[in-house]
């Protein structure tokens, strides 16, 4: 359904003032996957890894600067025109509504721009306003909308032409945590009505929760891929140490990474204090090397755990 | 009748289009009356409203793709089955609807302000001018806003193009009075056909030439649009300045 074979691209811009340099930034580095029919695949990485110029790229609003794309068959750069009538597609964020018209009145442009109209409209509009949870409110005007109600109007409008194919760019992002897991409904929902769906996240549980298969992307390359099974099995074979410090210092983690028997290391700051994310081959217990190394370090909670997903993630994106 | 809602939504465009041509009437009305010849109250007050509707088209043209661009929306245009042109050609319209007002609004201001009379040589060749010159330029927005959605800062351009047009087109002033070399640069405006075919219609003069012009223009306007939507879209796309980052 959906196939990218090397797809590389390169921003071109200057910097600079009066002498003015070109400068190129290789957001996308031949990056290769395919998706099947009914299938929730996950595009999962950090900002800026290349996720949202990949997706853009597939849906025609960017040309690749080499590698092919297809979906359902068609060429995105050759035959963008029939890739647009047989896709849908979602932003996460604020934007891309009409904020001064009302739900509604969205609903109808867009379905106008699609080719959905008379009374083929009113049936669809009011389906997929079910779908999402929004009738009743349809008459209101966006700009009155929560986030994730706006992102509920995001998805109806995404798949209001009743697509075969639907991309979702990080679609929970800056949604209360009751309003994504409502989404997270509505997007398995999706799949189970027969929809192909390829997701760009970087929350962890969201794609592991919702994938079928994620690709892992780092830098604009992918750096790892398969059921979300399949890459914590990557990791299983460790372990992970949580150590809760505070004001550890950027010479003490090094010497952590530099410690035989680790293989990442993640710091997550906590208010005043940080969480020391440590992941270390199963078959040495290295907490006593580990706290000797963060000597003079006013140290808190020790614990130690199964491996995750957000793990297998960590280890693989550290890596690059 | 939803681009025409999105257009009228904006408070700040409504406020512009309204007020902007009641004041261009009055400065014109007052430079004007010093004369003391038959018309030229009903030639300034044309001219005058003219001016308010090319401001509206140019301004509502490179508006409307700034503003979803700002909001998001122009990818999702683009991102549609249908061609540029054919997305964009409501919003001209809903445009040039506004801009119907602006000449409308000058005529009944000088009517009860100034005492203008509005009687027209030819009433019946003048309501088929009227929206027919409108309409020419909103297609000419058309063209203009395709060249909006390359790069993301050309509303410096739409300011630019204001007063020239103006001026070029003989909405002010007479064209004979500019240079010869600046001749051809009117004959390819809709404005200086529209205001010429209107001021004929209302003052006497032959109207089917410059109506001719208008229309021609028109669809001049609609074919390059359909062809510089294409390749600036085909940019657009290769230079990623569709969304604001």
């Amino acid at each position: 359904m959906i196939e990218a074979i090397d797809l590389r691209r390169t921003y071109r811009t200057t910097t600079g003032v009066i002498r003015r340099k070109p400068l190129e930034v290789e957001a996308v580095r031949g990056i290769s996957f395919a998706v099947e029919q009914g299938e929730l695949f996950g595009l999962l990485g950090p900002n800026g890894a290349g996720k949202t110029t990949t997706i853009k790229m597939l849906i025609t609003l960017l040309l690749p600067s080499s590698g092919e794309a297809r979906v359902l068959g068609h060429d995105v750069v050759a035959d963008a025109r029939e890739v647009r009538k047989r896709i849908g597609y979602v932003f996460g964020g604020d934007r891309g509504l009409y904020e001064r018209l009302s739900a509604l009145d969205n609903l109808r442009y867009f379905a106008e721009l699609y080719g959905v109209s008379g009374k083929a409209q009113r049936i669809r509009i009011d389906e997929v306003l079910e779908l999402v949870g929004l009738k009743g409110r349809e008459q209101e005007r966006v700009e009155g909308y929560s986030r994730g109600m706006r992102q509920r109007l995001h998805i109806a409008r995404g798949i209001l032409h009743d697509p075969e194919v639907v991309f979702l760019d990080e679609p929970t992002i800056g949604v209360d945590p009751v309003g994504a897991r409502e989404l997270r409904r509505t997007i398995a929902d999706l799949i189970a009505g027969g929809k192909t769906v390829l997701l760009t996240t970087h929350y962890m549980f969201e794609a592991d929760a919702l994938c079928d298969r994620i690709a892992v992307i780092a830098k604009g390359k992918i750096v790892g891929a398969g059921t979300p099974e399949a890459l914590k099995a990557g990791v299983a074979e460790g372990r992970v140490t949580e150590i809760e410090v505070f004001g550890v210092g950027e010479a003490a983690v090094e010497r952590l990474r530099a410690l035989s028997g680790v293989t990442a290391v993640a710091v997550e700051d906590r208010d005043q204090k940080q969480l020391l994310v440590v992941q270390t081959t199963a078959d040495r217990e290295l907490t006593a090397p580990l706290l000797a190394e963060l000597d003079g370090v006013e140290i808190g909670r020790v614990s130690s755990r199964e491996p995750t997903l957000e793990d297998a993630y960590v280890a693989l994106v550290g890596s690059e | 009748m939803t681009n025409l809602k999105m257009v009228s939504t904006s408070a700040f465009f409504l406020l512009t289009s309204t007020v902007q041509p009641v004041v261009f009437a009055t400065v014109a009305f007052y430079m004007y009356r010093t004369g003391d010849r038959a018309g030229t109250l009903l030639y300034a007050a044309l001219g005058a409203g003219m001016m308010g509707v090319w401001s509206t088209t140019l301004f509502g043209s490179g508006g409307m793709i700034q503003w979803q661009r700002w909001q998001g929306t122009l990818e999702l245009g683009v991102g549609s089955p249908p061609g540029m042109a054919l997305i964009y050609l409501p919003f001209s319209l809903a445009n040039a609807f506004t801009g119907m007002y602006a000449l409308a609004a000058t005529l009944v201001w000088g009517r009860l302000v100034f005492g203008v009379p509005l009687d027209f040589v030819h009433p019946w060749l003048f309501a088929l001018a009227l929206p027919a010159t409108v309409i020419s330029l909103g297609l000419m927005g058309l063209v203009l806003a395709s060249t909006f959605i390359l790069y993301r800062y050309a509303n410096a351009m739409a300011n630019l193009l204001e007063y020239p047009v103006w001026i070029a087109s003989g909405l002010v002033f007479s064209t004979s009075l500019l240079p010869g070399w600046t001749r051809p640069i009117s004959w390819i405006l809709p404005p200086y056909w529209g205001v010429l075919a209107l001021r004929h219609a209302a003052l006497g003069g032959g109207v089917w030439v410059p109506l001719a012009m208008v229309v021609v223009l028109g669809i001049g306007s609609v074919a390059i649009a359909t062809f510089t939507f294409r390749i600036f879209e085909h940019l657009a796309r290769d230079r990623a300045t569709l969304s604001l980052t």
